[in-house]
């Protein structure tokens, strides 16, 4: 079958999702990436949303991160001073999957401002969960799509923490989980240098060239000398990820639903 | 003891200008008639908490009854922007705006100490990002035990906590259930306490551990239907999504903003009368 570069994006971004794992949930492209796991290779990840639903199940994407969709199909439904504090200061959150309005070659992300705080050319929505997903959940996943005005060479707010200024810098801060380990965007996975933590782009998705993400990435970018081609989703892959967004659409009357937080 | 009142009259005796309000409510029972009562009322000078400002703190700051705002995620849920919030910001429009940023983590737990009446939070955060560079209020301690740094802030003590939720009782117990966010928290934190609801009830008919205001932390209990209209009331009704994406145009312009104001809150009696008028319209456009 055909796909979208987006459709590869959610799919690659999917894949790295351990069956049976702990996962915090950012809304939009994240989820629609979790639960699509959840849906294929992953029926057993618990699926953690920061309004309160643990073990979230939904059957349609939800438009908001608290969705009474979510509540439904859930496990349970906690407070959500419980979420921060139990679940993801507690360490029982292995992997934190986040999208982001701007990222560095060290995956810091930036949700807060464009310009100077004071004075913002574009105020952005703020942290909301990401600062302490990024730095307690054992690891963390990135979903964003590339463009030179996303990856960017320097942050204009560093909102959380991926690697900082490269290295060991994470360890040294004693920071709990080990940070960014793939960012997944519409044309490459990026991960970072085992040593200096800088985004390595490791697999490029069939058909996209080096220039390609040469030019939407704000930074010199470094591709790593075994790089890959990320293998193409398969037929039942794109038949979930297509048949939930469609009945995303239909409960809510918007294409593909699941959008911004 | 908790009063069973209009919201006009809820508003009119336990919100001033100048007070501390958090109207909570995590994308579920956001208290939105409460919110258009304020701007009817045209209390000024508000210094508004909530973890995620959504359309009611939209239409609170570009009416001008805010002067300071303690967040941490300010959009249209599912949508995009809050534009008026963006125009305070940005251009200072229709006044400045102090921010008081912080992480979901950090108020959730600012809440909790408020509950407690402890004078800080405590939390394991903000480690390698720029926000205690620009708010002054993210500190560190070191923990006295180990030795670890960790991130404090004030506790949330608002003057006045606000919530839409599904039940009370006539004694003026009250039932919430679905997604909770930090209302329970919120309350307990306030001194003054005004709950809005979908229904009064002769029991409010819930197991031991639902969650449950009691009433003693009740000071008003206002019965309006669909107060948390355009989000949802779990068990209620649905969010209407077409209202938030409506919002995302009217919000973008100053003055379609003012003139939807003008009609929709400062023209109508009460929410129900705002319901009315936006069904008309809705009607006519159709």
């Amino acid at each position: 079958m055909s796909y979208t570069t987006n459709e590869i994006m959610t799919v690659a971004a999917a894949r790295r999702l351990p069956d049976g794992s702990v996962c915090f949930v950012g809304i939009g492209l994240p989820s629609t990436a979790a639960n699509l796991a959840r849906l294929t290779h992953a029926p057993d990840v618990t699926l953690i949303y920061e309004s309160g639903p643990i073990g979230a199940r939904p059957d349609v994407l939800p438009l908001s991160i608290g969705d009474g969709e979510l509540a439904e199909t859930a496990d349970t439904v906690v407070p959500t001073p419980e979420i921060f504090r139990y679940w993801l200061q507690g360490g029982r959150v292995d992997v934190g999957f986040l999208g982001t309005a701007q990222i560095d070659r060290f995956a810091n992300l930036n949700t807060t401002v464009i310009g100077p705080y004071d004075k913002p050319k574009v105020r952005l929505p703020g942290a909301g969960g990401a600062p302490e997903i990024a730095s307690n959940a054992r690891e963390v996943l990135i979903i964003v799509k590339q463009t030179a005005r996303s990856f960017v060479a320097k942050l204009d707010f560093v909102t959380s923490a991926g690697h900082l200024d490269g290295g060991d810098v994470r360890a040294r801060l004693k920071l709990p989980g080990k940070g960014p380990v793939a960012v997944i965007t519409d044309l490459c996975i990026m991960e970072p240098d085992p040593v200096t933590r800088e985004l390595t782009v490791v697999s490029l998705h069939e058909g996209i060239t080096r220039e390609q993400v040469t030019a939407a990435t704000g930074w010199p970018v470094r591709f790593a000398d075994s790089l890959g081609t990320t293998p193409a989703p398969t037929d039942h892959e794109l038949q979930v990820l297509r048949a939930l967004q469609q009945r995303t659409a239909l409960a809510h009357g918007t294409a593909g639903g699941g959008g911004g937080d | 003891m908790t009063e069973f009142v209009t919201l006009r009259e809820a508003v009119a005796g336990l919100i001033h200008d100048g007070d501390c309000v958090a109207m909570e409510g995590f994308t579920h029972l956001i208290p939105s008639a409460a919110g258009h009562e304020v701007i009817r009322q045209g209390r000024k000078d508000l210094y508004l908490v909530r973890m995620t400002p959504d359309l009611i703190y939209d239409q609170l700051i570009g009416s001008g009854c805010v002067s300071r705002l303690r967040f941490s995620w300010g959009g249209n849920p599912g949508v995009g922007s809050l534009h008026r919030l963006r125009d305070a910001v940005e251009r200072g429009w229709p006044g400045p705006l102090a921010l008081e940023e912080h992480s979901h983590a950090d108020m959730a737990n600012a809440y909790v100490a408020g509950a407690a009446n402890l004078p800080f939070s405590v939390l394991r955060g903000y480690q390698g990002s720029d926000l205690p560079r620009h708010n002054t209020n993210i500190r560190f301690i070191r923990c006295p035990f180990t030795d670890e740094e960790l991130a404090v802030s004030p506790a949330i003590r608002p003057d006045v906590t606000v919530i839409h939720a599904q039940k009370a009782d006539r004694r003026g117990n009250v039932l919430l259930w679905g997604i909770l966010g930090v209302q329970k928290e919120a309350a307990m934190a306030a001194k003054r306490v005004i709950v809005t609801v979908e229904e009064i009830v002769d029991s409010l008919d819930a197991p031991p551990n639902a969650c449950i205001l009691p009433r003693v932390v009740v000071n008003a209990v206002c019965l309006q239907p669909g107060g948390a209209f355009p989000s949802y009331a779990h068990g209620y009704y649905a969010r209407d999504n077409r209202y938030y994406i409506a919002w995302d145009d009217i919000a973008r312009d100053r003055e379609t903003f003012k003139a939807l104001m003008q009609k929709h809150v400062h023209n109508t009696a009460d929410f129900n009368e705002f319901r009315r008028v936006l069904a008309e319209s809705a009607g006519a456009a159709a």
